[in-house]
């Protein structure tokens, strides 16, 4: 187990490796002149001049690239142009906001956490749950309702499905505040209210997509011949279903769902411009139209970290499930 | 269609004399694996119904020009008369009339049917192209990889893992702008046909990896069936084994996949448009469309609503006849 873990851990390392390597590269290398996007209109050849060395834009990339991993790693001092001494995790100081990137990731990332996480519960118990049962029951009301409920889902749109929850929960009935957030240590109460209608909305999409997924999963499984040597032996039915076909049949899920949370966490864009909300999603949005390279850098690789590390714990989860994965 | 005996009987009788002999060659005509297929896709209501549905639409993206003749209405046109003194569209539902079918945009006025009718053709157009090539590199390089083994596999299976492990939205976000500064100024205007290129090109780069995975795993399963082995066997060179053995025994899985790619291109054009960085609002698009009746939810809800159920009908459609198919290619399928 020791030695999957590391082996599993160490190639998560190279992988973000070369995605640090490969967005540094897009970024800062790909663009005719990338201080011209972290310029004001009123800017100045000598601004631009100035920006420039303070970015150490003149130095080889390789220098520029392990400058910008040593200032996540120990911290750097950025020059007193760009706020100082920037501590550990240092992401770099962005020339739009004026503030250390790090700050900004602060302040958002808890926005996208609130959002995400208590939707990825809902989705999932509501996907699977929905899945699961309309494959015992083959054909009964239940699962021609799950089938068509998961193929609307699977084509509808969140912006449109957000935009009627909007018009009809706020702007209609006035059951519901416009979206906002409220930190949940503040007012756990208004943080909810604020931020229903996104986890109703992501909810509703993706437990479309786990419906479908996991009761064809779970059909299959039935049909296998382990399923009915345990119906043969006399075991109960809660038995047979519970313990041995759900074990069975939810590894394919549990992989596309730390993809899909690994992904929301990065940012969920089009959630947060539906509602107003600024996420991480919006503020990648926001950096790219300004140009302002270091904030897209962060919020890049972040979004990649927690895809990474969720990829970690769907193979640990995988090896818990599964013991033939511990061995192989 | 009924197969009970008594009816076949009463049919021969019927039928006996004369053509007895070229009734019973029909009845032993041997069907291919395609034509059994087209037969069951055939038999099928949803994928009729959902594959009309489709012809409609690729029908209006074609016709664009003669719509827009027929219609009288260009996509640029303001209409600013027919809205009040805060630039809300006059009557009812968003100002739908006889003239503007699906009435006018808040704002500027212009005609709402005109511009999702451009906006399907760009969409179908991106689309479509994007499906076409991401076929064709990751049929490409999944059979190479499958076929072949060894550092290619290696390299191609990693090359899959990473793409996997890019957020794709906020990749594809940074590099619109970042390729179209490549090329044109940070004030110049970028035309519609580089963004709608670079669109295409993100889509390509970041589709193909599923596909080459999908062919990669169907070509090692037949790389040692025996017929495979003989062809080697006979001296068959890279060519005649990737083209002539082992493609046509994967073309069913090949074409499932097209057609679920397609819509979920669109989508994704619509949502990179939708967050500002695909089409700008120079070319009309669905998801511009949406992004923008956004600030009217309370004031015209109407706006959203016909761009958001357009939408919805396209992409329900794809998915629904992509479904279709694949019952149809594999009779072991059950979704």
């Amino acid at each position: 187990m020791t030695r999957f873990l590391i082996r599993r851990l160490l190639s998560a390392a190279l992988t973000l490796f070369a995605v640090s390597v490969l967005s540094f590269l897009m970024f800062f290398a790909l663009p005719r002149d990338p201080v011209s996007g972290m310029c004001p209109k009123n800017c100045n050849p000598e601004r631009l001049e100035r920006v420039r060395q303070e970015l150490g834009l003149r130095d080889p990339l390789i220098s520029q690239y392990a400058g910008y991993m040593k200032g996540i790693v120990t911290g750097r001092d950025l020059g007193s142009a760009q706020g100082g001494r920037c501590d550990a995790p240092c992401l770099g100081w962005s020339y739009v906001s004026n503030e250390a990137v790090s700050d900004t990731i602060a302040r958002v990332l808890p926005v996208t956490l609130s959002i995400v996480i208590p939707a990825a519960i809902l989705w999932l118990l509501l996907g699977v749950g929905l899945g699961m049962l309309s494959a015992l029951r083959r054909g009964s009301w239940l699962d021609r309702a799950a089938i068509g409920f998961s193929l609307t889902g699977a084509s509808l749109q969140l912006y449109f499905v957000g935009a009627v929850l909007l018009i009809v929960f706020v702007y209609n009935l006035r059951l519901l505040p416009v979206p906002s957030y409220t930190s949940l240590f503040d007012n756990p109460v208004k943080w909810s209210s604020g931020l229903v209608l996104a986890w109703v909305a992501l909810a509703f999409l993706f437990s479309a997509i786990y419906a479908r997924l996991s009761r064809a999963q779970m059909l299959e499984t039935l049909s296998e011949d382990f399923v009915r040597t345990a119906r043969a032996k006399g075991l109960a039915k809660r038995a047979v279903y519970g313990r041995h076909a759900l074990r069975a049949a939810i590894t394919p899920v549990v992989t596309i769902a730390g993809l899909d949370v690994g992904g929301a966490l990065g940012g969920t864009v089009i959630t947060e411009t539906t509602f107003g909300l600024n996420g991480m999603g919006r503020t990648a949005v926001d950096a790219v139209r300004a140009g302002d390279l270091p904030t897209i850098m962060a919020t890049v690789l972040i979004a990649a970290v927690f895809v990474v590390l969720a990829n970690v714990v769907v193979d640990l989860l995988y090896a818990v499930i599964d013991p033939r994965v511990r061995l192989g | 269609m009924s197969l009970s005996p008594v009816e076949g009987v009463a049919l021969a009788e019927i039928e006996s004399p004369g053509d007895g002999d070229e009734r019973r060659e029909k009845e032993f005509v041997g069907r291919s694996p395609g034509q059994l297929a087209a037969a069951r896709l055939r038999r099928d209501r949803t994928a009729l119904v959902s594959g009309a549905l489709l012809v409609f639409f690729v029908l209006v993206a074609l016709a664009v020009p003669l719509i827009e003749a027929l219609y009288g209405v260009g996509p640029k046109e303001q209409f600013q008369g027919r809205l009040d003194g805060y630039g809300m569209p006059l009557g009812y539902a968003g100002g739908v009339t006889g003239e503007h079918w699906f009435g006018l945009e808040p704002g500027l006025g212009r005609d709402i049917f005109i511009r999702m009718v451009h906006g399907l053709r760009t969409s179908l157009f991106i689309a479509f192209a994007a499906a076409v090539l991401t076929a064709v590199i990751g049929v490409t390089l999944g059979t190479l990889a499958g076929y072949l083994g060894g550092w290619l596999d290696t390299v191609i299976n990693w090359i899959t893992d990473l793409t996997l492990a890019m957020p794709f939205l906020i990749i594809a976000l940074a590099l619109m702008p970042t390729v179209a500064l490549r090329f044109y100024g940070q004030r110049e205007a970028v035309p519609a046909y580089f963004q709608i290129g670079v669109l295409i090109a993100i889509f390509a780069l970041f589709g193909w990896t599923s596909t080459a995975r999908l062919v990669r795993g169907q070509i090692i399963a037949l790389r040692e069936r025996e017929f495979v082995e003989a062809a080697r066997a006979s001296g068959a060179g890279l060519g005649h084994m990737l083209f002539r053995q082992l493609l046509p025994n994967v073309w069913a899985p090949i074409l499932v996949a097209f057609s679920l790619a397609v819509p979920q291109y669109i989508t994704s054009e619509a949502a990179l448009s939708f967050i500002g960085v695909g089409l700008t609002d120079e070319t009309p698009s669905f998801g511009r469309m949406i992004y923008r009746s956004l600030d009217y939810l309370q004031t015209d809800p109407a706006y959203v609503f016909f761009p958001g159920i357009t939408i919805f009908a396209l992409v329900f459609a794809f998915n629904l006849f992509g479904d279709a198919l694949r019952d149809a290619l594999d009779p072991k399928s059950s979704r």
